[in-house]
């Protein structure tokens, strides 16, 4: 045979191998192939391509890889299983940025699973490649590695720290400063990952200068940028109060409250977060929110949201309130309790009801004048309704007793009590008969 | 013997009367016994009743004069705890007033002013309804902002349709789609295709051409969209090496100064030098090196100057001192003073010194 068609083999084994790699990248987009594909061993077959002489061909098998393990667990075991975890990460070291970029994808799609799959692929080293990918020039590669660090990182407090420790924090911040705003979005994602588990972890974001950078970006006309944005400063300001007042320092007060009135739900969704984790500190931060006129600003964006947006609202006026009477008097004055009725009797949901008593409850608790603004918005009878209904959660009756409760020991309002002699049960009965016993006794000793 | 004789002769009869009056005696012997016997118990009835009777009077004297004296005594203590609890319902009372009063004073003065937190909380109720308009304002700023982008999107696509499809611009012959005769103007879009500068056939051919690298990550994770092979490199030809960095940059990487943190900059000695530092500085520009004394023994032995304003010529005025206001004493009215102190409380004068128990008790 000749050189030419010895070599010939050689260029059709190389054009079916092509083949095969984009036709399995291109089934595993779609979900219904997956089961075949995985029936028909794809992940076997894949594998000794990853080491494959031609570049591309090593790109398409990391990408087709990385598709199969996004879609379920079972195949990302089977990756980690197959020893393919090693191979790549050696190669992230070396490799062109489109290798790294597919490389680092995989990660991403194993580590989203489990615990236990983030926890391998941090056991065979992989944290310290990504680091490096971290520093690339190319954005997209340092965007996928930052997307697999975040999604490594979300799982529990260890594997935060594993992060931390790989020193990924400093690049992240440094990645939040880079103009393009996809890579802006996945390092704030991480940040909000990592700093969610504990306090610690939250204070070596802020020490590697996070917050600054943070707050700048909310001024981001970008919706999705802000989202992440917004659930950073809220999941580090939760932990303590000092981190609370380093957001603070921070001067995102007022402009958090223009993020209130932003068009997207989630964006609203995660200021009122971030209101609220800062709020429910001390009565200090509860007051500085309040002149600034966040309570304002919480109670429209609850009245413009529907669902789970507006819960992070009603907690964060529950939380102002229960600080001082003071504070919950500045909440009524902001006519936060008809929209709290509103909610009380618009809402389906258990956990949002439940929230709204409870807000309710720490409103009218203080003194016999909170107590009658409460009780004129005529939501008591709801609130009985809602406890004795036996289609209510637990967790609904326990917290709609207790704010009837911390309602009725300070409530004189008499026109507000009436409708609750009718039905109530004895044990609720015997509060509203004790206040009518007092406010008549003070009538007959006049 | 003859008067035995004759004493025989009486004694006959007498001997039948003595038999007579001894039988009689013996019947009615019994009889008069009886009847002696009631008469003298009726006698020792009456003698006994007169005594009882007697003796009830004397005892209901005894017994009048000693429950009257129970009574008083009771009355007597009934008396004194109504007056006690009088006492101490006044007493009460006025402690009541007291402490009303107290308390409102000491509230109002140390912790908690009320008109404050009115007026506090009016001003955040403006305060609210400022950041209420200027959110309002800035929604609706976003809003327009949204609809201007919008619009501008619209004019754009349009515009880039018209390119496209300039071929259906209307001639002098034929009338284009958007151009109908029986139209009194034409269509918009007849206008845009007027205005448009149809694309060229070479920009056409490279748009085409998706670029063979993975460019756009995104859309390459989630479409179809990977990498367009090129044609197959010869077999058995070197691996090229490449594509090569920059030399700018990686002689930048390579030789990138060190750049270290503040913290780590600074000598471990540096607080200590920067205190000698000031202190040789503030040695340079003392005049006096003594240290100062303190002051307690400067005043001991100074004599007492008197203020010039009450001193005169002939020794110290006594007004302001001693007196502080003409007095003139010939246009009283009355021939007293105003009393200038309080009369003393006579209740406070008999603190200690009454008999009620009042303090006691509490």
């Amino acid at each position: 045979m000749s050189q030419r068609q010895v070599l010939q083999v050689f260029e059709q084994y190389q054009k079916a191998r092509t083949q095969f790699v984009q036709t399995v990248a291109e089934l595993a987009t779609r979900p219904q192939n997956i089961e075949t594909l995985q029936n028909a061993g794809v992940m076997s077959l894949l594998r000794p391509l990853l080491l494959d002489v031609v570049p591309t061909i090593q790109q398409t098998a990391a990408l087709a890889l990385g598709r199969l393990a996004n879609y379920n667990d079972d195949l990302a075991e089977a990756v980690v299983k197959g020893d393919i975890l090693p191979q790549l990460v050696y190669s992230l070291a070396e490799q062109n940025r489109f290798y790294k970029k597919a490389a680092a994808f995989v990660l991403r799609a194993v580590g989203k699973h489990s615990p236990q799959l983030a926890q391998a692929i941090v056991d065979c080293g992989a944290l310290d490649t990504l680091v490096i990918c971290l520093e690339d020039f190319d954005p997209g590669v340092k965007e996928a590695a930052a997307w697999a660090l975040g999604y490594i990182a979300r799982h529990n407090a260890e594997l935060s720290q594993a992060v931390v420790d790989a020193g990924a924090v400093p690049l992240l911040v440094l990645c939040i400063q880079e103009p393009e705003i996809a890579l802006k979005r996945i390092a704030a994602s991480a940040l909000s990952d990592i700093s969610k588990h504990s306090p610690e972890l939250a204070q070596t974001v802020v020490d590697a200068g996070a917050i600054a950078h943070l707050a700048q970006m909310i001024l981001n006309p970008d919706a999705k940028l802000k989202r992440q944005v917004l659930s950073a400063l809220s999941q580090i300001a939760k932990h303590s109060v000092d981190l609370a007042e380093m957001g603070v320092e921070a001067e995102i007060f007022p402009v958090v409250l223009t993020c209130l009135k932003d068009s997207d739900e989630y964006v609203k969704k995660n200021a009122a977060t971030l209101i609220r984790e800062i709020a429910k500190h001390t009565p200090e931060l509860s007051q500085l929110i309040v002149n600034a006129g966040g309570v304002a600003a919480v109670i429209d964006c609850i009245g413009n949201c529907k669902g789970n947006v507006r819960l992070p609202g009603i907690m964060m006026l529950g939380y102002v309130a229960a600080h001082s009477e003071n504070l919950a008097m500045a909440v009524i004055i902001s006519k936060g309790v008809p929209q709290l009725s509103i909610c009380l009797s618009e809402e389906r949901e258990d956990h949002i009801k439940a929230a709204t008593a409870w807000a309710l409850g720490q409103i009218g608790r203080h003194t016999p004048e909170h107590a009658r603004a409460v009780a004129v918005t005529n939501v008591l009878p709801v609130l009985l309704s809602l406890y004795m209904e036996t289609e209510s959660s637990e967790d609904l009756q326990v917290k709609t007793k207790k704010a009837l409760k911390n309602i009725l020991q300070k409530c004189t309002y008499l026109p507000a009590l009436e409708p609750l002699l009718h039905d109530a049960p004895p044990n609720i009965l015997k509060h509203v008969v004790g206040q009518f016993s007092k406010v008549l006794f003070v009538v007959w000793c006049c | 013997m003859a008067t035995l004789a004759r004493l025989q002769a009486r004694l006959t009869g007498q001997w039948e009367e003595y038999f007579h009056r001894n039988r009689t005696v013996d019947e009615y012997r019994k009889v008069e016994h009886n009847a002696a016997v009631q008469i003298q118990s009726w006698f020792r009835g009456c003698r006994v009743r007169a005594y009882i009777r007697y003796l009830n009077k004397m005892m209901i004297i005894i017994q009048k004069w000693w429950r009257g004296y129970q009574g008083r005594k009771h009355f007597r203590k009934m008396v004194e705890t109504a007056y006690f609890i009088m006492k101490m319902n006044f007493y009460n009372e006025m402690a009541v007033r007291i402490q009303k009063r107290w308390r409102g004073y000491y509230i109002r003065k140390y912790i908690h002013n009320y008109y404050a937190l009115k007026k506090y909380l009016e001003a955040i109720s403006v305060n609210n309804d400022i950041v209420r308009k200027e959110l309002e304002e800035f929604a609706e700023m976003k809003e327009r902002e949204k609809e201007k982008k919008d619009l501008e999107k619209e004019e754009k696509k349009k515009d880039h349709q018209a390119r496209k499809m300039h071929y259906l611009l209307s001639t002098e012959q034929i009338a284009g789609v958007y151009n109908s005769p029986f139209r009194q103007s034409p269509d918009p879009m007849e206008v845009r295709l007027r205005k448009a500068k149809p694309f060229s056939y070479r920009r056409q051919q490279m748009k085409k051409h998706f670029t063979d690298e993975i460019s756009d990550w995104l859309t390459c994770t989630s479409t179809l969209t990977f990498p367009s092979m090129k044609p197959l490199p010869p077999i058995g030809r070197q691996k090229p090496q490449g594509p090569f960095r920059d030399t700018a940059e990686v002689l930048q990487q390579r030789y990138k100064p060190l750049e270290p943190t503040l913290r780590v900059a600074t000598s471990i000695n540096s607080l200590e030098k920067a205190r000698e530092e000031i202190k040789r500085e503030e040695w340079r520009n003392r005049i006096n090196d003594n240290k100062f004394l303190p002051f307690s023994s400067c005043h001991k032995n100074q004599d007492y100057d008197p203020l010039i304003h009450t001193s005169s010529k002939y020794g110290q005025m006594t007004y302001g001192i001693k007196h502080f206001r003409e007095e003139h004493y010939e246009k009283w009215i009355a021939n007293k003073d105003f009393e200038t102190v309080f009369p003393s409380i006579n209740l406070f004068n008999k603190f200690g010194q009454t008999y009620s128990k009042a303090g006691q008790i509490v």
